[in-house]
């Protein structure tokens, strides 16, 4: 760079010095910035946050050292080309945190492509730019402070944002926002750096203004990341989404497409509006029709109300405690009005007393006996939920089941997770129950299994409610009836100690239906 | 300038940023407090600086210490309808070695944390332990049921190796053919041990140490180090020692070079009990760790000690000993005097306490009680609670147990207290992370741990944690400390089939030793046993004639 003819026009040097200092502490900060970003989005997506960590920084690094490689084919025109390779970063950067979501919900595996690919441009650009800028500093430094310096601020804008990420950054305005704030203060930089250096541009002005466009871009981006994370959800949900929400860690989303409302908590459908009757009414009604004498109710899970609007068809059901872990859930449906139309704003009954609470912590703290109690829990996937299957559960719950009374579990499917629905049937014996089980066909779960638990021997009900869709005298046989695939086979009790189940339901679930 | 430097220099503070622990300078390491054992007041004793005894009282049954061994004389003695005792407790409250601590988010150990499955020459824990409802059913049932929730849920152990978690405590993921068998070699060798029967047809190592075999082909294995019987035996592998080297850490507080080769197999081969519906490996505990079975004998079983009162003399009399009693609260000491007196505090304070240096007639020789206590020395430990606002987070490999074990480290690695709640969505914890400063000397290790603050030991823990949970710093709360100089006996060849254990047992008088410490072995079973064992000579002293609840033989 011929800095004579120009250097009439320069900005005082202790100024200008300056501010390209502090701009290699913005660069330093932005450049490591997009790289936690990057391993903390893919950690979040893919899990194992070892792996992903050491892995996109092995990457970024390794890009960094091609960029800098690359640096000294830059030859004329340090300036401007330093001004765009931090508008490229910028964008790059900015962007990189939205486009890794919404590719992983459009594209699936395709998402690696995508990370690395990020990764490695962002690499790039970033080993490109600390080198122009010391060649830009070179003219006005001697080495040895140059050096000093550069690496000084190159250091401090590194540990500020390794303290600020994971304490500020990350907690308060997530990745997405996190990226375009750092993408934003890169235009920023670009803007300054053409302002500094106007003299020596040939077209200021058009610089200028694209770094303009730059920043109006990334500022729109920040404002919109609700938006784009609802777009990324749209996606990896195939309907509409009606309501999203993040509760104590639990993300609920509520899709509908024509008249199917579906709930999805952390991503797993929990029930379809087109056939849930056949799930709840076969949960209920097998077990509280047969209980004629039931007055007191209990549900445990189902904070949709759905298994409640079936247990509130009885009429000599007198009360109701509904334990539901989330009061995101319960609150939810006892407000939306399309989900009151759906469990019948069961969960507004004067009968119903909802309390929100782990249901086994609460169980064990409970004096109450009940006739009835509906067991709906999650899958038993992780040892957390596996507990909620043990025979300490079940020894719990029969000491709150008056003489007579009954419970019901859904327990899996005993076609796709055989071994673990005659594992809770073994559980339930094991502390005493008379285990009855039974099946029901729930066309978007499969065919689906549940188990009456009670003290005396089970005896099917002599007539089922009015105005059933499903479960009806004619079909009750059939129900309780195996076919050869869902037959029973041995399986170990589940015990807090031993968590047979989850090792069973992994495996079940991972290989498909047995033969 | 070379980029290189910048990349490598780059890659550093990176390397700093994620792993939590480092970008946070000592100044800023969570809130907590130190803790340590009352032995400031205990030094009391050395230095007399105590007032004289005022008034004077008596009582039939002195117990000195409310640990467990103390607590489990007077459960014994009170078994059999003998309630004339009172127990003077050094410290603010009962438990020792098994104290726990709680806070909002739970009950946690500051020490003992689990219970193996009980021998059935335990007899004396199975017996407890079903008066506590642990046990259910006959406590001499071969295989007893036991209270689920007692039983320490699935999954119990992992270990940190090579970047990632595995299953259990046996690191041989990636190990060569070679090395793998030889791991199962020892892994048979143990086996044989655990079957063993001595000429004198006991067991070869049992729980209590005292029921195992005298055999004196046994006995000589208690002249060499765990290294040396390892290295002689061919085993060489990194796992083997590895794996053994922990055991001796965890049971004794010191490596297996200093360990005796007869303790270090001990722990893989006494333990031999079964239960129903557990496997053999199924251990026992509860939130704050053996805190539990403290607090159902103070609580539920109604054992009261009189809190900060230190025992700084100990004078045995022809028909009554007396005790001088230091009443910290009320700053005056008191005089008691009793018939008989159970020593439940460790072997060294009874040495400096007891007025008449030579060791009773009985004894054999001319060694003192003071000469005798030198075999005994003493690990010193930490232990940090972490009050974490989450779980670590989760990530590949085996998921979170109630034990994690990090093979690369000083420390243990932690337990965690919410492990055996029921709650289905984790919340907020308590991480008890262990570290015996057993590198060199006990007194280098009692140097180091007394000359660090709770600030470095917090961000000590910290930095260990951090390398399998590098988020570990930003979920950290509150880290209490727990510094015990003198934590638990070393048995160093020579201590548990020596001469001068064998001297202090054959000891006789009005002081009975109750303390853990005259096992040579400092576990929960031995302390309850020892206690019980007390409170029967004290009672057969006092002409109650009745059956032992010990083990009697099968
Ligand atoms: C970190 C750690 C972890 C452990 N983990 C386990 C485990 O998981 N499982 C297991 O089985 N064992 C474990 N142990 C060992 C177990 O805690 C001990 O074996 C047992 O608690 C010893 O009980 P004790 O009554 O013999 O002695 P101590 O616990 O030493 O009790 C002695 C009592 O006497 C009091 N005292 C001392 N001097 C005086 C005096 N002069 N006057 C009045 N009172 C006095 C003390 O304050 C103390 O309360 C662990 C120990 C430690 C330190």
């Amino acid at each position: 760079m011929a800095a004579a003819p120009g250097a009439a026009v320069l900005p005082p040097s202790e100024v200008l010095n300056r501010a390209l200092l502090a701009s290699v502490f913005v660069i330093a900060a932005c450049g490591l910035v997009y790289e936690l970003i990057a391993a903390a989005a893919s950690t979040y997506l893919l899990g194992d946050s070892i792996t992903q960590f050491s892995v996109v920084i092995g990457v970024y690094l390794a890009a960094m050292g091609v960029g800098s490689w690359a640096s000294r084919h830059v030859v004329s025109g340090i300036v401007s080309r330093f001004i765009d390779i931090e508008l490229m970063i910028a964008v790059v950067g900015g962007f990189s945190a939205a486009l890794m979501f919404l590719s992983f919900a459009w594209m699936g595996t395709g998402f690696r492509v995508v990370l690395y690919g990020l990764v490695v441009l962002v690499g790039i650009l970033v080993g490109l730019e600390i080198p122009l800028v010391m060649r830009i500093l070179k003219e006005r430094l001697g080495f040895r402070d140059l050096v000093a310096q550069v690496l000084t601020f190159d250091y401090l804008g590194a540990l500020a944002v390794s303290i600020a990420f994971p304490l500020l950054l990350a907690p308060r305005l997530g990745l997405i926002r996190t990226a375009f704030l750092f993408g934003i203060l890169n235009a920023v930089v670009a803007l300054w750096a053409v302002w500094l250096f106007r003299a020596q541009l040939r077209r200021p002005v058009a610089a200028a203004s694209r770094c303009a466009a730059v920043l109006v871009a990334l500022v729109a981006g920040f404002v919109s990341a609700e938006n784009l994370t609802r777009l990324a959800e749209d996606q990896i949900y195939a309907d509409q989404i009606v309501h999203a929400e993040t509760s104590r860690g639990q993300r609920i989303v509520l899709t509908r497409w024509r008249d199917d409302l579906r709930l999805y908590l952390n991503g797993n459908l929990q029930f379809s509006s087109l056939d849930e009757y056949r799930y709840h009414e076969a949960l209920v009604h097998p077990g509280l029709a047969a209980a004629p004498h039931a007055r007191r109710a209990l549900v445990l899970g189902g904070g949709d109300g759905l298994a409640l609007r079936e247990v509130l068809r009885y009429p000599q059901i007198e009360s109701v405690t509904l334990v539901d872990l989330d009061p995101a859930i319960t609150r939810l449906f006892a407000d939306a009005p399309p989900l009151r139309a759906l469990n019948a704003d069961s969960l507004n009954s004067p009968k119903v007393t909802v309390v929100n609470a782990d249901a086994f912590v609460w169980l064990e703290q409970s004096r109450d006996q009940f006739d009835f109690v509906v067991v709906d829990f999650p899958d038993p996937s992780n040892h957390s939920l596996g507990k909620l299957y043990t025979a300490s559960f079940y020894a719990m719950l029969k000491r709150r089941l008056s003489a007579r009374g009954m419970a019901v579990i859904q327990s899996t499917s005993p076609l796709y997770a055989r071994r673990s629905f005659w594992c809770v049937v073994t559980t339930l014996e094991s502390v005493g129950f008379e285990a009855t089980p039974y099946h029901a066909l729930v066309p978007s779960f499969g065919e689906w299994g549940f188990i009456i638990a009670s003290n005396a021997p089970y005896a099917p009900p002599e007539r089922y409610p009015f105005g059933l869709r499903f479960v009806t005298p004619e079909i009750h046989p059939a129900l309780f009836r195996f076919p050869k695939d869902m037959a029973r086979v041995p399986a170990e009790v589940n015990r807090l100690n031993n968590q047979a189940l989850v090792g069973y339901f992994e495996s079940e679930w991972r290989r498909g239906p047995s033969e | 300038m070379d980029r290189r430097d910048f990349l490598g220099a780059g890659a550093a503070v990176v390397a700093a940023g994620w792993s939590g622990g480092c970008a946070r300078s000592r100044a800023t390491v969570p809130p907590g407090e130190l803790l340590s054992t009352g032995h400031a007041l205990g030094h009391g004793l050395r230095d007399g600086g105590l007032p004289a005894p005022g008034e004077s009282r008596k009582v039939r049954v002195a117990i000195v210490g409310a640990g467990v061994s103390g607590l489990s004389a007077a459960w014994r003695l009170r078994r059999a309808g003998f309630e004339d005792f009172e127990i003077l407790e050094l410290e603010g409250r009962p438990g020792g070695n098994a104290r726990s601590g709680a806070n909002d988010v739970s009950p946690y150990p500051w020490g003992a944390h689990y219970i193996p499955l009980p021998t059935r020459e335990a007899r004396a824990t199975r017996l407890l332990l079903a008066e506590l409802g642990v046990l259910r059913g006959d406590p001499d049932d071969p295989t007893p049921r036991f209270d689920e929730r007692a039983l320490c849920q699935a999954p119990q152990d992992r270990h940190f190796r090579l970047g990632t978690w595995e299953e259990g405590l046996v690191p041989l993921a990636g190990r060569t053919k070679a090395e793998t068998d030889e791991w199962h070699r020892f892994h048979d060798r143990m086996q044989a041990f655990k079957a063993m029967r001595g000429r004198d047809g006991r067991r070869a190592f049992a729980i209590p140490v005292d029921f195992s075999s005298r055999d004196p082909a046994l006995a000589a294995l208690d002249r060499v180090t765990m290294r040396e019987w390892l290295l002689a035996e061919g085993f060489r592998s990194e796992a083997v020692h590895w794996l053994v080297n922990y055991a001796c850490r965890d049971d004794y507080g010191c490596a297996h070079r200093d360990v005796s080769a007869w303790a270090g197999i001990h722990y893989f081969a006494s333990r031999d009990a079964q239960a129903r519906d557990a496997d053999p490996e199924a251990v026992l505990t509860w939130p704050d760790g053996i805190g539990f079975v403290v607090r159902g004998m103070v609580e539920r079983l109604g054992l009261r000690a009189t809190p900060d009162a230190l025992v700084y003399r100990v004078e045995e009399g022809p028909r009554e000993a007396r005790l001088g009693v230091y009443l910290a609260r009320e700053k005056r000491s008191v005089e008691i005097r009793a018939e008989h007196v159970v020593w439940a505090a460790p072997l060294g304070f009874l040495a400096r306490a007891h007025a008449d240096p030579s060791p009773g007639k009985e004894a054999g020789g001319e060694v003192s009680l003071s000469g005798l206590a030198r075999a005994w020395t003493y690990a010193p430990w930490l232990t940090a609670n972490l009050t974490l606002s989450e779980p670590p987070y989760v990530h590949h490999g085996a998921p979170l147990s109630w034990d994690n074990v990090i093979v690369d480290s000083d420390s243990l690695g932690y337990v965690v207290a919410t492990h055996q709640g029921v709650a289905t969505r984790p919340g907020p914890t308590v991480l008890t992370w262990y570290l015996p400063l057993s590198g060199g000397s006990p007194a280098e290790g009692r140097q180091r741990l007394l000359s660090a603050t709770r600030e470095q030991w917090a961000g000590a823990a910290l930095a260990d944690l951090a390398k399998p949970h590098p988020e570990i710093g930003s979920i950290t709360k509150r880290i209490d400390v727990f510094a015990n100089g003198h934590a638990m006996v070393r048995p160093v060849p020579g201590l548990i089939w020596g001469e001068a254990r064998r001297n202090l047992l054959a000891r006789r008088g009005r002081v009975h030793l109750a303390h853990a410490d005259a096992s040579g072995i400092s576990i929960f079973e031995e302390a309850n046993d020892r206690g019980v064992q007390a409170a029967e000579a004290v009672l057969a002293a006092l002409g109650e004639r009745g059956q032992s609840v010990r083990w009697a033989g099968s």
